[in-house]
């Protein structure tokens, strides 16, 4: 205690400064209740992977893809069948609903670039097209419903539930498109005009070639979407238990067929819902996951 | 024209064919026809659906028909109210439970996060949108709402004096589980818009707060959520309206009662699960009963969706009026399942 | 003036509780800052390297040099917000009179307070009003009580010269002020929780030169308060409100003397065709 600390000086004036006892508990309170909300947001996933995997791949087998579903619920020694019909389903219906979609989504993208920027006409599309993207996806089914089965004497079809999705992808696409197509550098579409390229040539071979990988991307992320959606395909496609590759005939779904079989009081009849639940979510995934390495392959985004 | 620009035959060599500019021309109207179809096929969708719903309005009144109470299939009386609270009180219960929990998620990706677990952060809450909706209702129905069955009923027991939240008994599928599935279904929406907007709090405000000697959660409180209030309550308003149309999940876990509520832990009803369960076998008045629901949720959605992009516009050109969104409307939501490079 | 005991470099700071620490005096003066072999990197490259810089109490000192010579970087790692930056540290020592701010033992929000800054661009809270900014660094320490606050603000506004401008608006949006305004809001803000040291990062670059002018006559008041050290490009204006000047080239101190000095007679070549104008 001889010689006085030189720093004393210092910390006597930091020392009015000081961070006071209780901002800090509220600075360590704050972020902890910050840390907990996240984690407390990834425990849902957690536990749904965890029950999809413990529950689903259970019901995986050879005989789980390959065999339909054979609408036994009730009685537990016969066999309930896989779900062959509902994944050959999803995927004919929603490779119909992309092949309709997708065009018609980039095509109006597009336009609203290429041709129709700045015009009341523009915003108006643009407007429904938003409008669009906020309509419930039962809404869909509904609207596909009035047009194509109310008064017209026919029934559930396939290719009705794919113009129902198609609906429902096609916002998702256009927005998508546009935010990828609006990346491509002016300056590279006017290059090629300069080169006296006409405008549709330019489109063409420029512009869509650059914004490929994007637009892929933005594809693949609205086919995930598609492939998981029930509501829209309960009024129009229909549901049926054989394997029907005929889209003007009802066709089982995978989400369709998940939704009627959680209904029912047969464990087994359950298990295999919650196999085909895994099967969906990885179809998805699958999706998910060659979207993202496409879009980190862009040279764009 | 100078004579050298002539070509032999009268053109010019700076004039294209007439037939060369076809596809041009083919293009741009092609194009500008296909993108009137989109606006007319969805005028006329609505237009059908209106006319579908009329019979019901004409019986009940559109008044009468949204807020009557009774939904009765057999003495053809339907009056909406029941469904209509159902979807209020489930999204209602989403936002109030899900916008705090997205609102700290993205507090911590943004602010609290290290540099390298911030990406992983991030893909984890967007895969909970991957997750699609009648596979939320499957693991809800047999995982979370018997998991939930206890603690819901002593709940409901000890807040018994408070009137439709506690003293009647816990049924599995009921309102609170439906709301509790919405909260994690618009978590990955309403976070992925307030991380953001909150990315785009400029880094002088928060400089300008720790140089006043700000701990981190007193920057967040000085700087950043003043800043992001806007944008926060724009992603909610549209979280909203994702957990308003939100049919599967809330149908599994609703349970399909036809009369009003009579607390929060017990069965309910929708404005989408009520058309989900029922329309099936509906015929007339019942089928038109179910299609005037469904305009009721459209024009729901509408509304909230509107009110949500006029506050995220309004929130994004005050705070970026350099404007360095390429998309001329400004970033807008994110649409999740179609945009790359989430 | 109370000097704690032995409030030596073993124990962490104490937390101060409910009992008012006494203000330091008008009168009293500021502390001074002195760099130390200070390094400052950004990740692996090495933006400062090794300053050895004193800048007195209750002094203005003026660093010039041309861009990305180190200037801005070197001071703020005086008041730590150098590491705030990702991937960015310092080494060396920053003594606050004897007192290494680096020192583990020392908490980095009291130095913030205690060495306050004004940045480039004004950036006053956006969503506060003129009151509310100023008395925004005084809410955050617990136990302010709404007259003290009151006398504070009003205090912080007049020593920024800015209290006849806004009393009758002090409830308005801070952002609603002129720039010329809205940086004196920021020296304010800066002054209303007391400092030693007051940094000035190119305060005046983003102002015309009414607004810089009284800025500049502002910094002429403030120095008998608080020790100030200003970032400048301008020489012009080094030459008017500093004391002392330093000149920075690279990364490294080149010289530092008296303002008339360094601009009348400089010692190194560098410098001579820095303030001539031959580089920079």
């Amino acid at each position: 205690m001889d010689a006085l600390d030189p720093t004393a000086t210092a910390r006597a004036r930091l020392a009015r400064h000081s961070l006071s006892a209780a901002r800090r508990r509220r600075d360590g309170l704050a972020r902890g209740t910050i840390l907990g909300g996240t984690i407390l947001a990834l425990i849902p996933l957690a536990l749904i992977v965890y029950y999809l995997l413990a529950k689903g791949l259970g019901s995986w087998s050879w005989s789980f893809f390959t065999t339909d579903p054979t609408g036994n619920t009730f009685f537990k020694s016969s066999s309930i069948g896989g779900v062959k019909s509902a994944i050959v389903g999803t995927i004919e219906i929603v490779t119909l609903a992309s092949v309709i979609s997708i065009p018609i989504g980039i095509g109006v993208a597009l336009w609203l670039i290429e041709y129709g920027r700045g015009s009341w006409f523009a915003h108006t599309v643009r407007f429904f097209i938003d409008v669009l993207t906020g309509v419930p996806s039962i809404i869909f089914g509904l609207f596909v419903y009035i047009a194509l089965i109310v008064g017209t004497g026919s029934t559930y079809a396939g290719y009705k539930g794919s113009i129902a999705l198609a609906l429902l992808m096609l916002p998702v696409v256009t927005r998508s498109a546009e935010v990828i197509l609006l990346l491509v550098p002016g300056s590279l579409r006017e290059a090629a005009l300069a080169l006296g390229a006409p405008r549709w040539k330019v489109i063409w071979s420029v512009v869509l070639p650059t914004a490929l990988p994007g637009l892929a991307t933005g594809i693949l992320l609205a086919i995930a979407r598609a492939a998981g959606e029930t509501a829209p395909l309960l009024f129009t496609a229909g549901a049926t238990f054989k394997t029907n590759t005929n889209l003007s005939q009802f066709m089982n779904s995978l989400p369709v067929q998940i939704y009627n079989d959680v209904t029912s009081p047969t464990n087994a009849v359950v298990n295999r819902a919650w196999g085909a639940a895994l099967t969906l979510v990885a179809m998805i995934l699958v999706l998910n996951i060659i979207a993202r390495l496409i879009a980190r392959r862009s040279r764009l985004a | 024209m100078q004579a050298s620009t002539l070509r032999a035959g009268g053109r010019s060599t700076l004039e294209r064919p007439p037939l060369a500019r076809l596809p041009d021309r083919a293009l741009k109207y092609g194009l500008t026809a296909l993108a009137a179809a989109i606006l007319a096929l969805i005028v006329y969708f609505f237009f059908r659906l209106v006319g579908e719903a009329r019979p019901a309005f004409a019986k009940f009144g559109v008044l009468g028909f949204t807020f009557g109470q009774d939904w009765n299939v057999s003495a053809e009386q339907f009056g909406a109210l029941p469904m209509l609270l159902g979807t209020l009180l489930t999204s209602g219960l989403a936002l109030l439970i899900g916008v705090p929990v997205a609102v700290a998620t993205a507090l911590y990706a943004t602010e609290l996060c290290p540099a390298r677990l911030r990406s992983p952060v991030t893909v984890l809450i967007e895969l909970l949108a991957a997750v699609p909706s009648v596979v939320y209702g499957l693991w809800g129905i047999f995982y979370l709402a018997p998991k939930l069955q206890s603690p819901e009923q002593w709940i409901a027991d000890r807040l018994s004096f408070i009137p439709f939240v506690g003293g009647g008994l816990v049924t599995i599928p009921n309102i609170f589980n439906a709301g509790l599935i919405l909260a994690i279904m618009i978590l990955p929406i309403v976070s992925a818009i307030s991380r953001e907007v909150m990315s785009t709090v400029p880094a002088d405000h928060k400089e300008a707060a720790l140089g006043l000697g700000a701990t981190r959660w007193e920057m967040i409180r000085l700087a950043v959520l003043p800043y992001c209030r806007g944008g926060i309550v724009g992603g909610a308003m549209l979280g909203l309206g994702r957990a308003i149309g939100e049919t599967i999940a809330v149908t599994i876990l609703i349970g399909g009662a036809t009369q009003m509520p009579t607390h929060l832990f017990a069965q309910g009803n929708s404005l989408a699960a009520v058309i989900a369960n029922e329309f099936g076998e509906a015929e007339g008045l019942h089928r038109s009963a179910l299609f005037a629901a469904g305009l009721v949720l459209f024009v729901l959605t509408l509304f909230v969706n509107a009110i949500a992009r006029v506050i995220v516009l309004r929130a994004e050109r005050v705070h970026a009026p350099q404007g360095a969104a390429q998309d001329p409307r400004g970033p807008g939501p994110p649409a999740l399942a179609g945009t790359p490079g989430l | 003036m109370p000097e704690l005991p032995q409030a030596g470099a073993a124990a962490p700071v104490a937390p101060v509780a409910a009992e008012p620490v006494p203000e330091r005096a008008r009168e009293q003066a500021a502390l001074g800052v002195r760099l130390q072999g200070l390094r400052a990197f950004y990740g692996a490259a090495e933006q400062v390297k090794g300053v050895d810089l004193e800048f007195k109490a209750n002094e203005v000192t003026a660093i010039i040099g041309p861009s990305g010579c180190g200037k801005s970087t070197m001071v703020r790692c005086i008041n730590r917000m150098h590491e705030e930056i990702p991937g960015a540290h310092a080494e060396g020592k920053v003594l606050l009179d004897e007192l290494d701010v680096y020192d583990p033992s020392v908490d980095v929000v009291a130095v913030r307070r205690a060495v306050g800054m004004v940045f480039q661009k004004p950036n006053p809270f956006p969503t506060m009003s003129v009151y509310d900014n100023v008395a925004a660094g005084l809410r955050l320490s617990s136990g302010r009580r709404g007259k003290e606050v009151r006398a504070k603000v009003e205090a912080a506004l007049r020593g920024a010269g800015l209290w006849d401008e806004v009393a009758e608006r002090l409830h308005e949006p801070g952002a609603g002020l002129s720039g010329g305004q809205q940086q004196r809001l920021c020296i304010a803000r800066s002054l209303a929780v007391d400092p030693e040291v007051i940094l000035m990062d190119e305060p005046c670059s983003a102002l015309d030169p009414i607004a810089t002018l009284k800025i500049e006559e502002l910094i002429e008041e403030l120095k008998s308060r608080v020790t100030i050290v200003i970032v400048t490009h301008n020489m012009q204006q080094a030459a008017r409100v500093a004391d002392r000047t330093a000149f920075m080239l690279d990364g490294k101190l080149v010289e530092v003397g008296a303002t008339e000095e360094i601009f009348t007679n400089p010692s190194d070549p560098r410098t001579e065709e820095y303030v001539t104008g031959k580089f920079g």
